[in-house]
């Protein structure tokens, strides 16, 4: 049997960057890196965006170069499904049944795009896309496709839309809740991003359930809505969030929730297991009272960062302020904070002009700032967030009024 | 193809092959330049592929833009030789241009 001293599962941006951390750091042990896809590890947020308009080559998406892997000490094993965990022995096995010894386990397993639970949902050209071959099979009928209809309104959904639509696609967002963007925006930014889809011409429906997805000789024809209305489609794309690949821990013994449930430090409830990345549940200094599991790439980075830290004995809590971005056509959204449990929300600037932000409070606290083309808010949000200003400022509102001089005035909450 | 020569923030210099098309950001990032994170991938959003141009290289750059411009002036290394290196473009009259890395 094969050991390592780190052995990491799941070569994502949390997995690959985990390792990325450890040669950084000087760590001479013997580390495995295993993925079940057969990619070199590489970039997922391209896929929707620039890849699958075609801007981006899948040449520029890997990580690193052949010749570092070549040049490190870490062993990659691609396209290998670790199926189960034995915490005790420090083994994983592997789908065809070998197995691993490991001093310290990392897992960064991710997780699955969910599938729609409907009649339908495994016909041809009902695609997802979370991984770079889902890109690829989408790209390959990129040719021949006149109608695509897009399920779910989050950012997946969307700029896979904006992507498509730049192809000449005719596109439909179908979105369950009453607005995009549900768990991740307010109101301002999810009327500013649907009237920018809908002046690109792609239809959003809200509200509106799928109950079938129609097809004729084994390829999807067309999407029953629950209204009964149906909608032509000879593409599919499904973007309803991600199923966290915890099964294999949880067997193992380790506490769950909505991810793996971790500490400050990213350990798992078993002895020398850590979880990082979007499959890890964590108690954040950000959001009061509330585990988070976020799907983000400074999630992901940041949490490898705090692993590798305890890993080469100079363990640090996790405290990074959450990050995220998304681009769909020419617009830039940037957001720091979580807006999780938000009550007030402050505009700053005219969505109409196409720029403007939007600072969220909980209380008196900044818990999250919304940037729309607006880089310059979103770079001096990230000094404010946790911050607590005065009660009902105006000058907040005023977008002539910097966010950074906020900063110099504001206490630490 | 050409060089890039990267400054590393302890003193140490590396030149890297560069192609055309190629950011500042993506040459440093495939070769392993740890200094060098590129954790947004180019999307204005981290600032962590901060370098340093001086002027004897600055002068064949396109200018900055005002969004790279905000996002490097909330960088406490921020000096009037930032810029970002995702939005540098290597090209063939770059050949041997010098990318110091702050810290």
């Amino acid at each position: 049997m094969s050991h390592y001293d780190v052995v990491v599962v799941g070569a994502g941006h949390a997995g690959t960057q985990l390792v990325f951390a450890l040669t950084a750091g000087g760590f001479t042990g013997s580390i495995a890196l295993i993925g079940d896809e057969v990619a070199t590890p590489y970039e997922r947020p391209p896929l929707t965006k620039g890849y699958l308009a075609d801007e981006t080559l899948s040449e520029d998406l890997a990580f690193r170069s052949e010749s570092w892997w070549a040049g490190s000490n870490v062993e990659r094993h691609l396209g290998t499904r670790v199926v189960a965990v034995d915490a005790e022995a420090h083994t994983v096995t592997t789908e065809d049944g070998g197995a691993i010894g490991y001093g310290t386990l990392v897992w960064s397993a991710g997780g699955e795009a969910r599938r729609l639970p409907v009649p339908g949902a495994d016909l041809d050209g009902v695609h997802v896309v979370r991984k770079l071959s889902d890109a690829e099979r989408v790209k390959q009928r990129l040719g021949t496709i006149k109608n695509a209809v897009v399920i779910g309104g989050g950012y997946i959904g969307l700029e896979t839309a904006a992507s498509l639509r730049k192809l000449g696609v005719n596109v439909t967002v179908v979105e369950a809740l009453e607005r995009l963007l549900q768990r991740v925006t307010g109101e301002d930014v999810a009327a500013y991003i649907k009237a920018r889809h809908e002046r690109e011409g792609v239809d959003i429906l809200l509200g509106t359930g799928v109950s079938e997805l129609i097809g004729d000789a084994g390829h999807v024809t067309g999407v029953r809505l629950s209204s009964g209305r149906e909608l032509p489609a000879d593409l599919v794309v499904v973007g309803i969030g991600l199923v966290p690949n915890v099964s294999q821990l949880a067997d193992a013994g380790a506490e769950v929730g909505n991810g793996v449930l971790v500490d400050k430090l990213c350990r798992t409830s078993l002895p020398d297991v850590y979880a990082i990345g979007d499959c890890a549940s964590f108690e954040s200094d950000w959001v009061p009272g509330d585990r988070l599991r976020l799907e983000s790439v400074q999630n992901a980075n940041d949490q490898a960062k705090t692993v590798a830290n305890a890993i080469l004995g100079d363990p640090k809590p996790y405290d990074a302020l959450p990050w995220f971005w998304s681009h769909q056509y020419d617009d830039r959204l940037q957001t720091a904070g979580v807006l999780t449990g938000y009550d007030a929300p402050v505009l700053r600037g005219d969505p109409a002009s196409g720029k403007f932000s939007v600072v969220y409070l909980r209380g008196n606290t900044v818990a999250a700032v919304d940037a729309i083309n607006n880089v310059k808010d979103y770079a001096q949000a990230k000094a404010l967030i946790g911050r607590t200003v005065l009660p009902g400022d105006p000058r907040l509102a005023d977008p002539s009024v910097p966010l950074k001089s906020f900063v110099a005035e504001a206490q630490p909450a | 193809m050409g060089k890039v020569i990267y400054v590393l923030p302890d003193g140490g210099e590396r030149a890297v092959e560069a192609r055309e098309g190629e950011s500042l950001m993506q040459v440093a990032v495939q070769a392993g330049i740890d200094a060098i994170e590129g954790e947004c991938g180019g999307e204005m959003s981290c600032a962590t592929c901060h370098v340093w141009i001086g002027d004897e290289c600055a002068t064949k750059l396109k200018r900055a833009s005002q969004d790279e411009l905000d996002l490097l002036e909330a960088d406490d290394l921020f000096t009037d030789e930032s810029r970002l290196g995702c939005q540098i473009k290597y090209s063939s009259e770059l050949d041997g241009i010098i990318a110091r890395i702050p810290g």
